[in-house]
């Protein structure tokens, strides 16, 4: 595949009279893996969920593999299918097992049958250790187990990007590694990402970049070497001050 | 629900109330459970007891026991009353399936977006609004003799069938203000994750969001079917011979009103399980939400 796997050119997002994201430009390159770092408002789940299609976008153009997928008639559904996303607050389907969870989209969507929806959810669930958890209804499962089935069911349609939503925020501290782990194994694996986090530690192991956003516009991207030892922006400086003294990095 | 007292899980009796706050997690020690049902059982025998006394002690009780609690006359005309019950059954049964579904769809087309659907919002809001405002005796009176009347072929003209019906659209209109309530309880994030993996509007609606709407309406719609089942002798108006039909002719050949007294019998014994029911559904449910399962 030539070409980014992701571009997002002169996005624009608000919500009645607050403009969000101001002019985002960003290009992601295939495997890469892109943190998004900024403080809470600064517009960092407002653009995954833009380029999920969540949210219509006011103005600029995202282009996934070479599709712009702003443009006017095309299929969302079709789209989502290629982008997967998973939320702070895990948004499992409570009335269903984890197996149900899992399979949902693969049957409904890419039109598996039940057999072969099963054998692909059975084989991530059993990747990522929760092959006992299949049966299981969500309120049954920690946190940490129910943000993992969340990936799972992510990972399910086999998305060609993963865009995942400050999936650590919900957790008690004594489950984030867990899910963190995932991450690494989908990270080595060549799974392209867009995280946004709070977990700087995190963001400077994983991410090939760093994004800073800020109100509304990236200030700054770099390697996370630079950013978070060197950052050129005074603002990106007094971000990352406020993490330290609050003991996150 | 229907008590408005705090339904306690596993009291399915429901009346003995404890007066604390609703669904205190906080256990009753036994001996305090034992005082409290003392309380409630005395004080019950006092007021009631208190209440017989006065109504027995009216000068004209022994004219109104003869006119509406006569022995012998309620012996003869319970189980004829209770024979008629059964078409008053089949009446509610089958409107209460038709309301459940026709409700369902109303809610649905009151809920889909866009511009291209207005005019099915439209027509379904007009119904609603219609048929939640048109006293269900005019439905049943309109349709049951108006229709028939028109001799239109193919059309069956049976008052009953008509009845059925006319208590179906008039109760799929509530119901359908019901099961739409709670669509919009389930939270707007669920029906992102099931668009995120793909799945277009009416397919979430039909995975994800219909299904965890219709368990958390349950309970409302057993209270709306509590109304319709009670409903059904106004189809007796048609002369359909239901079970207030039967009793009033009875009460016309015995000039007494204790066939009445039977037919509400029958109702209170066949409403108040239902009732006690949709209370613990109701109770069971703030239990799991509790449990954390809301999400």
């Amino acid at each position: 595949m030539s070409g980014p796997a992701l571009r997002i050119e002169g996005l624009h997002k608000s919500f009645g009279m607050l403009e969000v994201l101001k002019g985002i430009d960003l290009e992601v390159a295939e495997h890469e893996v892109v943190c998004l770092i900024g403080s809470s408002g600064s517009g960092k789940s407002t653009l995954l969920r833009c380029i999920n299609l969540l949210e219509p976008i006011d103005a600029g153009r995202i282009v996934v593999e070479g599709d712009e997928i702003t443009a006017h008639g095309v299929d969302v559904n079709r789209i989502r299918r290629r982008i997967g996303i998973v939320f702070q607050a895990f948004n499992l389907f409570p009335h269903m097992t984890v197996l149900a969870n899992v399979t949902l989209g693969p049957r409904k969507v890419l039109g598996l049958d039940r057999a072969a929806a099963d054998a692909r959810a059975a084989e991530l669930l059993d990747r990522f250790g929760l092959a006992d958890k299949r049966l299981d209804y969500p309120d049954r499962l920690s946190g940490g187990q129910q943000q993992r089935v969340a990936i799972v069911r992510a990972l399910a349609m086999q998305p060609d990007l993963l865009l995942l939503d400050e999936v650590t925020s919900a957790l008690d501290p004594e489950l984030v590694a867990e899910v963190l782990n995932v991450i690494r194994e989908l990270a080595t694996g060549g799974m392209t990402m867009i995280i946004a986090t709070h977990e700087m530690g995190f963001a400077r192991d994983i991410a090939n970049r760093v994004c800073f956003l800020d109100a509304g516009r990236i200030l700054e991207v770099g390697p996370p070497a630079e950013m978070f030892s060197a950052p050129r922006e005074e603002r990106t400086r007094q971000f990352l001050q406020r993490v330290i003294d609050a003991g996150r990095l | 629900m229907a008590l408005g007292g705090p339904p306690d899980t596993g009291d399915l009796i429901g009346l003995a109330g404890r007066g604390g706050p609703r669904r205190s997690r906080r256990r009753v020690p036994p001996g305090e459970a034992l005082r409290s049902t003392l309380i409630a059982l005395v004080s019950s025998v006092v007021v009631l007891g208190a209440l017989a006394a006065v109504i027995t002690s009216s000068p004209n009780w022994p004219a109104v026991q003869q006119a509406f609690f006569n022995g012998p006359i309620f012996e003869s005309s319970l189980p004829k009353v209770i024979e008629a019950f059964g078409s008053n059954i089949i009446l509610f049964t089958v409107a209460e399936i038709l309301t459940l579904v026709l409700g369902l769809v109303l809610a649905v087309l009151r809920g889909l977006p866009g511009p291209v659907f207005f005019p099915l919002r439209l027509i379904a809001t007009i119904y609603v609004d219609f048929f939640r405002a048109v006293p269900g005796l005019l439905v049943i009176s309109i349709l049951g003799f108006g229709i028939p009347a028109l001799d239109l072929p193919g059309v069956p003209n049976d008052v009953f069938f008509w009845g059925i019906v006319a208590l179906t659209l008039v109760y799929s209109a509530y119901a359908s203000e019901v099961y739409r309530a709670g669509i919009e309880s389930v939270h707007w994030s669920q029906e992102a994750a099931a668009r995120s993996l793909g799945l277009n509007r009416l397919q979430a609606l039909r995975y994800v969001i219909v299904p965890q709407a219709v368990r958390r309406v349950i309970p409302p719609l057993l209270n709306d079917f509590i109304g319709l089942q009670k409903d059904t002798v106004l189809v007796s108006t048609l002369g359909v011979v239901e079970i207030f039909r039967e009793a009033s002719i009875i009460k016309a050949a015995k000039f007494n009103f204790t066939p009445l007294i039977a037919v509400a019998l029958v109702f209170v014994v066949i409403t108040i399980p239902l009732a006690r029911f949709t209370d613990w559904l109701v109770s069971r449910d703030r239990g799991r939400q509790a449990g954390g399962a809301g999400r």
